[in-house]
This record gives structure tokens, C-alpha cells and sequence, in this order.
């Protein structure tokens, strides 16, 4: 039996879904409406419109993504400390409600900030004035911290979990305090899943434009939501692609980040 | 120098209601050698991480050198352990390692720089300095983790099983390179373990213990050579334990026969167990010993044959002998009285737990 067989249609699957289509935008991103070749769609992102985008797609990742870093990292640390049985009860709860549909999710958030929403409701009621929640860069970062800090806390427990606990002990034992032990010997040990859980988190924060639409209404464009309209309302194929290829830099830059910090793969999570 | 070093007073220690230690009193003086000894879940490895700040007791007191230690974390004491699979902190090149303690208490760079230089020639691993961790075989890696520990200059050194992963050749070759460490540095070493060999070969004093109770506490020829009760007699070496009754002082009657001994004080036709051990057999002629038997079993273990006489009442003793015996060979049993060593009977299991043997 030849083993090669098996891969058949995972093989097919990748050609038709990921490797034609990727070859396609690359046509287009590089190429103008004659077909004829083009850099002007890739260079279309230092436009002042595309550029502001670009850096509040960067501003706000990067903010979601240390707010991600700062409540995964003492939770992973919980969690580490609970040992196996607690731990996973902790973290079966943790991911519970990303088994509910992430637009769900998103549309629910919507419905707690909005003008009339849950929590001016509650405020209102308690005679405190009305706060302007929704459609602001706030509204967007909570977003994307409340979608992908499972993302982060995953990687970042998974290699806790495997530093022997003799490790941390070796280290109190030879003098240090619960800091140094900490800066020493458990956050080095841990650069893995923190750099797996940064690009789980980055990646996907900076080309959401779901979490923008919803949270921040049409006034707030991210680059996400910039290259959707190119592809649906503007109907510019060549220049949604071209931008799309400057964000896959973005990504290979942090495929390469992992591949170099995390040679065994003890951060990966799915 | 023999004022107790550390002396733990009536520790009791259990994890989900169940007791690992029961009022256990231990004290280790300075510059010994001593091994906590037994099988697993005796409550060897939980007293050294009581001694070393990782668990605290839940009732009893550690004192260290006259002072009271038993709330102060493992970083205030002044001590250091050899885990039992290294530890090493795998992040870090091997003078790194080395260097971590001496880091934390702000040494000048030239003296850490002395001090892994003299541990790594210490521990034979001269000009591995930049190596990484992953790159040493295992024997190397907890030579690290000694050189780690004692650069640091402790009173009392712990060891949990530091030989345990570690291959027999190896196992024996490290087991001298201890012994010459613990000379050359004078400091206090408490060593766990379950190989009672490691133990006899290294140790000053043995604490034998069982089910969280000290069964025996000496000298290696005394542990061996006078158990005080079967659980320690079976547990170093092997052992024929038999039950007989002690006819009056001096003699002793196995299976019907009357065997000469040097014990005293047990009374007059008590029942007792009787330890002797299988190199203390001697084969003899028939007619020539005190029990007669048949060469039942015999295996070439290269010192010595190893053979199993079964007698009459159907017990098979475990005969070690230079000269052969073939199977199916009558032989009589003779054993000189000071190779017979008594036991008083436990009455109960609890009894046997906790070794009374009064």
C-alpha cells in the first residue's frame, strides 16, 4: 500500500483551496485591470487613506495583543499552579464560549455597548450619565481581547504546564525569590508560548475587520475592513489583493518569529 | 563537630488524608553521610523536602543548627539540593547553570567565574563551561546539578535519588565520585534512596523507613548484620525469615531442630523470627548439621552459587555458597550461633508498621 495515497485528498484540498487561490491573489495584487503587470496596488498601501488604516490596524492589535499578553500570563501562572485536574476544569470553562460562534459573540458585545444597550440601560437606571461606548477604538480592542485571549492563554499554559516543577524548585532552593524565579528561570522557559500566543493573537487582530464593523461602525476603518471593500463594495480585485499581499508580510514575519523561537513546537495549542 | 546539624522533632506530614509521616524524629549530625532508605511512598523523599523548605509539616518542628526552620522558604535556608532528574535550568549554558546561585546572592564576577571553574574540575567536566545542557549524557547533567548545588557553599547538601536514572555502570562510578566529594568538601550530605546497595556502599548512618515510620536507624555492618525486624532484615538484602520459638537464652528452635544463638532476653518458649542470612548457610554433610534438606534450585551468579534447600516442613532457604551443591543432593544446614539473628514478633500490622521491638 502506497502511503503517499493516503495524503490524495488532503493534497487536493490544499491545491484547490489554498495554493491556486493564494497564486491568484498574487495575480492580481500584482497586476492592473488589463491584466497588465503593476506594482501600484502593493505600493497603494503608503496612501494616506491606507496607511491610516494600516497603523490603526497596528496600533490597536499591538494594544489588544499586550492586554491579551498581561491577563493570559498571571491566569497561564493560576493555572500552572492548580495542578492537572483543576487546571483543565479551569481551562475547559476558559474556552467554553469559544464554542459559541464568534460573530455571535461579537454581535452580543455590540448589544452590551450600544447607545441603548445593556450596560447605558444599567446606568441609566441607576441615574449615572450615559457613556459613549460603541464605535470607538476602545469598542475594538475589547473586541478583539475578548475573541482571542483563549489564543493566548492556551500556548502560554500548555508550556508552563511543562516546566518540571523541580525546575522552578531548583531555583528557590539556590536563592531566589518568587520574582527572580520568575524573570530567571519561568518567563525564559516560556518565550515559546508567549511568541506563539503574540502571533495567535497579532495576526488575527490585525486583519479582523469583523470586530471593526460590528464594534466600531463604518467610521472606524481598519486595514481588514479596507480590503473587504475592495473585494465586495468596490469591486477592485487587483488593489483588494495587492493590499492583502503587504498584510501577508506582516504574517510571514511572524511564522518566521515562531519558527525561530519555537523550534519544538511546545507553544503550538491546536 | 558532632552537635546535631538538623533535627527534626515529631514531623507529621499527610496529602489527601492520607499520613506519609507519623511523628517522625530524626537528627543528622554535622559532616555524616546519612541515607533515608526504602521502598517508594515510605516518606524518604517527603522528609527531604520537608528538610528542604519544598513541603512544610503539618505539625513538628525542623530545626537547623539550634534554629527553628520550619516556616522559612527554601530560599532562606542554608542548604541545597540534588533533584532527582537534574533540574537543570535548560535555558542556560552549564556555567550559567552553575553560576545561578551565586547570581542571586550578587557575587563579584571574578569570584563566580573561580568558583565554576573549581566546580566543574571538581566533578571531572573541565572546559564545559559553554555547553549547552542538552548536549551532556545524563551522568554529566547531574554532575552539573551537584556542581550547581555546592558551589554555593551549603552546610547540608540533599540529595532526592540523584543516581536513580542513571545506569549501573554509572551508578557505581558516581557512587565513589560522591563519597570522594563529600570527603573533599566536608559538608553534611542527606541522601534518599530505594537501593540498598547505594545505601550500604555510601552511608554512615541508614535511616530504613516504611510507611512513614523510621524502622532502623545505624550503621550500614549494623543494619545489615542485626536487623531489628523482618521489614528491614527482607528490605536490605535477601534474608530466610523464619518463625521460631525461643527455647530460653542462647537457643532457639527452627522446624523442630534446635539451633545454638547469642541472643538473650526474649524469655522462655517464645515464639520469634529468626533472620539468617543466605551467606551464613553452610552447606554441610548429612548428618554433619543442625537441619536437614534437599538441593532444591540451583543458578551460577558468578561470586557465588545461589541455592535453594527446601527442608521437610516445606520451607525453601536461600542458600549463597562458593562451593556447589547439585540439585536433588541431600545436605544438612549448619549456621554458627552469632549468624542467628532474632526478632520479636510484630502483634499486629500496625505493630509492624511502625517497628516496635520492644
Amino acid at each position: 500500500m502506497n502511503k503517499k495515497l493516503l495524503s490524495g485528498p488532503y493534497l487536493l484540498w490544499m491545491i484547490g483551496f489554498t495554493i491556486i487561490p493564494l497564486a491568484l491573489i498574487v495575480f492580481y495584487g500584482l497586476t492592473d485591470k488589463t491584466g497588465a503587470f503593476t506594482l501600484s496596488n502593493v505600493l497603494a498601501i503608503a496612501t494616506a487613506e491606507h496607511a491610516k488604516a494600516l497603523w490603526l490596524s497596528l496600533g490597536l492589535s499591538l494594544a489588544a495583543t499586550v492586554i491579551c499578553l498581561l491577563l493570559a500570563y498571571p491566569l497561564a501562572m493560576v493555572l500552572r499552579s492548580r495542578g492537572v485536574g483543576a487546571g483543565s476544569f479551569i481551562v475547559f470553562i476558559f474556552i467554553l464560549p469559544m464554542w459559541m460562534n464568534f460573530l455571535l459573540r461579537t454581535l452580543a458585545w455590540q448589544t452590551l455597548l450600544e447607545k441603548s444597550g445593556v450596560i447605558n440601560g444599567i446606568l441609566s437606571a441607576l441615574h449615572l450619565p450615559l457613556q459613549h461606548l460603541i464605535n470607538t477604538p476602545a469598542a475594538i480592542i475589547l473586541g478583539m481581547v475578548y475573541n482571542f485571549l483563549p489564543f493566548m492563554v492556551l500556548p502560554i499554559y500548555n508550556v508552563l504546564a511543562k516546566i518540571d516543577d523541580n525546575t522552578v524548585n531548583a531555583a528557590k532552593d539556590l536563592g531566589a525569590n518568587f520574582w527572580q524565579t520568575f524573570w530567571y528561570v519561568l518567563l525564559p522557559l516560556s518565550v515559546p508560548g508567549i511568541i506563539s500566543g503574540i502571533t495567535m493573537v497579532f495576526v488575527p487582530a490585525l486583519t479582523t475587520f469583523v470586530i471593526s464593523n460590528l464594534l466600531g461602525g463604518s467610521k472606524i476603518l481598519l486595514i481588514g475592513n479596507v480590503i473587504e471593500q475592495e473585494f465586495t463594495k468596490g469591486s477592485n480585485w487587483n488593489l483588494g489583493s495587492g493590499l492583502s499581499l503587504v498584510m501577508m508580510i506582516f504574517i510571514l514575519i511572524s511564522m518566521a518569529l515562531i519558527a525561530k523561537y519555537d523550534k519544538n513546537g511546545e507553544g503550538s495549542t491546536f | 563537630m558532632n552537635q546535631p546539624l538538623i533535627d527534626l522533632q515529631h514531623i507529621s506530614k499527610s496529602f489527601d488524608g492520607t499520613m506519609v509521616l507519623d511523628d517522625l524524629s530524626l537528627t543528622v549530625k554535622e559532616n555524616s553521610f546519612v541515607t533515608l532508605l526504602g521502598p517508594s511512598g515510605c516518606g524518604k523523599t517527603t522528609t527531604l523536602r520537608i528538610i528542604g523548605g519544598f513541603e512544610s509539616p503539618d505539625t513538628g518542628k525542623v530545626i537547623f543548627d539550634g534554629q527553628d526552620i520550619t516556616n522559612l522558604p527554601p530560599n532562606k535556608r542554608q542548604l541545597n539540593t540534588v533533584f532527582q532528574k537534574y533540574a537543570l535550568f535548560t535555558h542556560m549554558t552549564i556555567a550559567e547553570n552553575i553560576a545561578f546561585g551565586l547570581k542571586i546572592k550578587n557575587k563579584t564576577k571574578s569570584y563566580i567565574d573561580d568558583k565554576i571553574k573549581y566546580a566543574l574540575k571538581l566533578v571531572n567536566l573541565d572546559g564545559y563551561g559553554n555547553r549547552s545542557v542538552d548536549s551532556l549524557s545524563g551522568g554529566q547533567q547531574q554532575r552539573i546539578a551537584i556542581a550547581r548545588a555546592i558551589v554555593n557553599e551549603p552546610r547540608l547538601l540533599l540529595l532526592d535519588e540523584p543516581l536513580g536514572a542513571l545506569d549501573l555502570k554509572l551508578r557505581q562510578d558516581m557512587q565513589y565520585e560522591l563519597i570522594r566529594l563529600k570527603n573533599e568538601l566536608g559538608i553534611t550530605f542527606v541522601y534518599v534512596t530505594h537501593d540498598q546497595e547505594e545505601a550500604l556502599t555510601m552511608s554512615d548512618t541508614i535511616v530504613v523507613m516504611n510507611q512513614g515510620y523510621i524502622q532502623q536507624m545505624g550503621t550500614p555492618e549494623s543494619i545489615y548484620n542485626e536487623p531489628e525486624n523482618a521489614f528491614v532484615a527482607d528490605f536490605i538484602g535477601d534474608s530466610n525469615i523464619v518463625p521460631g520459638i525461643m527455647l530460653h537464652d542462647k537457643l532457639v528452635e527452627i522446624f523442630g531442630a534446635k539451633f545454638e544463638c547469642v541472643d538473650k532476653g526474649f524469655g522462655i518458649n517464645k515464639p520469634v523470627d529468626v533472620v539468617i542470612r543466605p551467606e551464613d548457610i553452610d552447606l554441610v554433610e548429612p548428618g554433619q548439621g543442625t537441619l536437614s534438606g534437599v538441593v532444591t534450585h540451583l543458578i551460577f551468579k558468578g561470586v557465588h552459587y545461589e541455592m535453594e534447600v527446601t527442608t521437610p516442613d516445606g520451607f525453601e532457604w536461600l542458600v549463597h555458597s562458593t562451593d556447589l551443591f547439585p540439585v536433588g543432593k541431600k545436605v544438612d544446614i549448619h549456621v554458627d550461633p552469632f549468624d542467628i539473628q532474632i526478632m520479636n514478633k510484630p502483634a499486629s500490622e500496625d505493630e509492624e508498621a511502625i517497628g516496635v521491638n520492644e
